[in-house]
């Protein structure tokens, strides 16, 4: 029944690792041949596959893990996915329900611990129900703003025969708005023609909201001209090519991004949230601009800064709406205003803030993923990450086309979700190139999936930027504690090139610039998963910044002295 | 001055002093909260509450459509403007919240709570807190030779007011079931 319901939902392939309380499910599995099923393992690397794999393809990802343990270790993916509204429907196996509440072999209060950390989960004890209740998992997984669930399945209701409800129209009482208030989109629309000093800050729900949402997105800035700048999570959603992207904003973006959006009379916030990594310090936040914010998340609006016009629902809906709007009233802007902007935003422009010099026998990570780019760019490539500098940096050096091709934790911030989340990506998409970014210490928290991408011929990419280091921690211990490097230095590394070997993948070593290229190219035209250890400059900062406490227009910029940027208060925020 | 170089005093600023507030004043509101009645979700409720560090000054809940397996949940909760419409909009976004009202603003409403009180006392004080409870038309619903138990039923100011008075008079137990509110008119 659970199988059938899966396959009604249109799922093709299910991450997971069978245990004593999933075993009816996994039996059901085994006997057919519509779903492919993918042993990780660990079950937090089953949940970031789903994740990749669901951020890869716009579909929900599904994972099929056992009760207590499995459970538990998929609670972190389950965060990731909350904070980042990534769509899961995770099936938990639980001791039957007689036994529940006794402390059986493996209990755990699964959907008391999730509880919290889903959008919503169900303990299904009836057999009649189960397939309704996953129905209406994909329902709430996918509408709405994504999130993850998880429906928990005790083992004697797996065993059960039922009647099997097949998948209705929804008749689901949870059914969000869509359609964005017409009055407040109008006001929108008359804010636009007068702005002056216009910013597009677009975030995740651009692409949550579908690739539709993204080519109306990109209309709307050519036909306005206004600048576009985007969060971690909306990278992608405006090509970085396009003459309209003024880069990433936030704690490590880009200095004309962050300065236009101090500056802007007019700041148009589509599917973000403004987060505490965009605004800074929040009583300091854009403080001459009118504010506008569509989100399908009621909760989302005014929840940390408070709006002028807020448009309640999808973006692509919206997005369309507005284009209608401002089409039929003239298609005006303040283009004179307008062009002066652009000015100023040039001149920002020209402080060229991602400037490096790649000097001596050391790489340099920026040059590391220059070259990356150059190299990779024209392949039908998807990039993933862990946490860190060298995410930051891979946001800021790699450039992203389309929307679905960036993977990465922003939320949560989860270190180890990179490789797993490549695992997933590659499932999603067997012929492309997918290259999972990572820093040393954030690989290894989850490198037993080494494993699951040798067993199943994944070609993942792991280009480790090597700094023994933790390289945040380090920085941020560098800025803001005397230099008092505690515990940031990964002592005990594994040679990486024979861990390679160990699983049977191959190993890449590089160490010199010079080398750099010909090592990345070895790399792509390997086909199989590669280790790629690059060793780079031990101590390299990850700037600009804006330091915790200040304002956007209080970046720092690179090796200047750093002793004072940071003051008491700041301190204190993370 | 902490081994951080971090300035004394500076500490006592969490993040989230640092939040601009809107409005300082910290309003009372009585929000109804119709919900499905499904295991666990007055769980999710009081979870959003402790997890994002909102006030809960009463709740109470029950089923009242028993054939659309529909529960109120009555909660009285404090907070700035800001913090309330938070809550509001945190408790629509549960799943199984069907609906929110915020009695406070939406006009004018009635509030009520049932309260039991035992007093115990002899002589002067036990004939006091009689006369007392029949001022505030509390009835007494058991009695022993040296003790009464009254149920009172109001605004919760009509309680903690009867409380006040009964303390004095051999007060020893209380129990309140918090507040039940509807909306006035239609």
């Amino acid at each position: 029944m659970i199988v059938q319901a899966l396959i009604d939902q249109g799922v093709d392939t299910v991450f997971g690792y069978p245990g004593g309380a999933v075993l009816p499910i996994y039996d059901e599995v085994f006997q057919q041949n519509s779903i492919k099923h993918i042993l990780v393992r660990h079950e937090q690397g089953a949940v970031h596959a789903a994740e990749g794999y669901a951020r890869a393809t716009g579909k929900p990802g599904v994972v099929l893990v056992t009760s207590g343990p499995g459970a538990t270790n998929a609670v972190t993916g389950l965060t990731d996915a909350l904070m980042d509204s990534i769509p899961l429907v995770v099936l938990t196996g639980q001791v039957p329900t007689f036994m529940i509440g006794s402390d059986a072999f493996q209990e755990a209060d699964t959907v008391g611990i999730t509880r919290p950390c889903t959008k919503h989960n169900w303990l299904v004890k009836e057999t009649d129900k189960l397939a309704g209740v996953i129905h209406e998992a994909f329902h709430v997984a996918t509408s709405g703003r994504p999130g993850p669930v998880l429906v928990d399945i005790p083992k004697d209701v797996q065993f059960a025969t039922g009647t099997y409800a097949p998948k209705a129209r929804s008749t689901s009482r949870y059914q969000p708005q869509l359609k964005g208030d017409l009055e407040a989109i109008t006001e929108l629309v008359a804010a636009m023609e007068k702005a002056k000093r216009p910013i597009f800050y677009t975030g995740g729900g651009v692409i949550n909201s579908g690739p539709g949402a993204s080519q109306l997105l990109r209309e709307l800035v050519e036909a306005t001209g206004f600048p576009i700048t985007s969060t971690l999570m909306g990278l992608g959603c405006y090509p970085a090519s396009g003459d309209k992207w003024v880069g990433m904003l936030g704690m490590h973006g880009l200095y004309e991004a962050n300065m236009a959006m101090h500056d802007c009379d007019l700041m148009i916030n589509i599917g973000a949230r403004f987060d505490d990594r965009i605004t800074g310090v929040v009583d300091r936040f854009s403080p001459k601009s009118i504010k506008a914010h569509i989100d399908i998340d009621p909760s989302s609006i005014n929840k940390v800064i408070r709006v002028d016009i807020p448009i309640m629902g999808d973006v692509g809906h919206v997005l369309e709406d507005l284009l209608k709007v401002w089409k039929s009233r003239g298609r005006k802007t303040n283009a004179e205003a307008v062009a002066k902007w652009w000015k100023q935003i040039d001149e920002w422009r020209s402080v060229d803030c991602l400037k490096f010099t790649q000097k001596g026998k050391v790489i340099k990570p920026q040059y590391a993923l220059a070259r990356l780019e150059a190299l990779t760019k024209d392949h039908d490539r998807y990039i993933c990450t862990e946490v860190g500098q060298h995410q930051m940096w891979a946001a800021q050096y790699l450039g992203f086309e389309d929307p679905n091709r960036w993977m990465t934790s922003g939320g949560l911030g989860t270190m180890g979700y990179g490789f797993p989340a490549s695992i997933g990506v590659q499932m999603a998409h067997p012929e492309a190139l997918v290259i999972n970014v990572a820093g040393e210490a954030s690989w290894l928290m989850n490198m037993q999936e080494m494993g699951t991408a040798m067993q199943y011929n994944l070609p993942v990419k792991q280009f480790i930027l090597n700094n023994e280091r933790l390289g945040m921690v380090r920085q941020w211990q560098e800025l803001l504690h005397g230099e008092r490097y505690s515990s940031s230095w990964s002592e005990s590394l594994p040679d990486f090139v024979k861990l390679a070997e160990a699983f049977g993948a191959k190993g890449i070593l590089c160490q010199d610039p010079d080398d750099l290229d010909d090592a990345i190219m070895e790399m792509l035209n390997h086909d199989g998963p590669v280790i790629f250890d690059c060793l780079v400059e031990k101590h390299e900062n990850c700037f600009p910044m804006i330091p915790s406490g200040k304002a956007h227009n209080e970046m720092i910029m690179g090796e200047v002295d750093t002793s004072t940027a940071i003051d008491a208060e700041g301190k204190v925020l993370v | 001055m902490s081994a951080l170089k971090i300035k004394k005093g500076a500490t006592s600023h969490s993040a989230y002093n640092l939040r601009p507030n809107f409005s300082d004043v910290v309003e009372r509101h009585t929000l109804a909260v119709l919900v499905e009645n499904e295991p666990g979700v007055l769980a999710r409720v009081i979870g959003l509450f402790s997890g994002r560090g909102y006030n809960i000054d009463s709740l109470t809940v029950a089923e009242v459509d028993h054939t659309g397996h529909l529960s109120r949940i009555t909660i009285v909760t404090s907070g700035t403007p800001q913090v309330i419409e938070q809550i509001k909009a945190q408790l629509g976004r549960i799943v199984t919240v069907v609906e929110v009202h915020d009695l406070t603003v939406e006009g004018a409403s009635v509030e009520r709570e049932l309260a039991m009180f035992k007093v115990a006392g002899k002589g002067d004080h036990r004939v006091e807190a009689l006369r007392l409870a029949d001022i505030f038309r509390a009835n007494v619903v058991d009695s022993t030779l040296e003790s009464f138990i009254f149920e009172i039923t109001g605004a919760p100011e009509k309680i903690d007011a009867f409380a006040d008075l009964m303390r004095p008079l051999g007060l020893t137990e209380v129990a309140r079931t918090g507040v039940a509110a509807l909306s006035r008119g239609d």
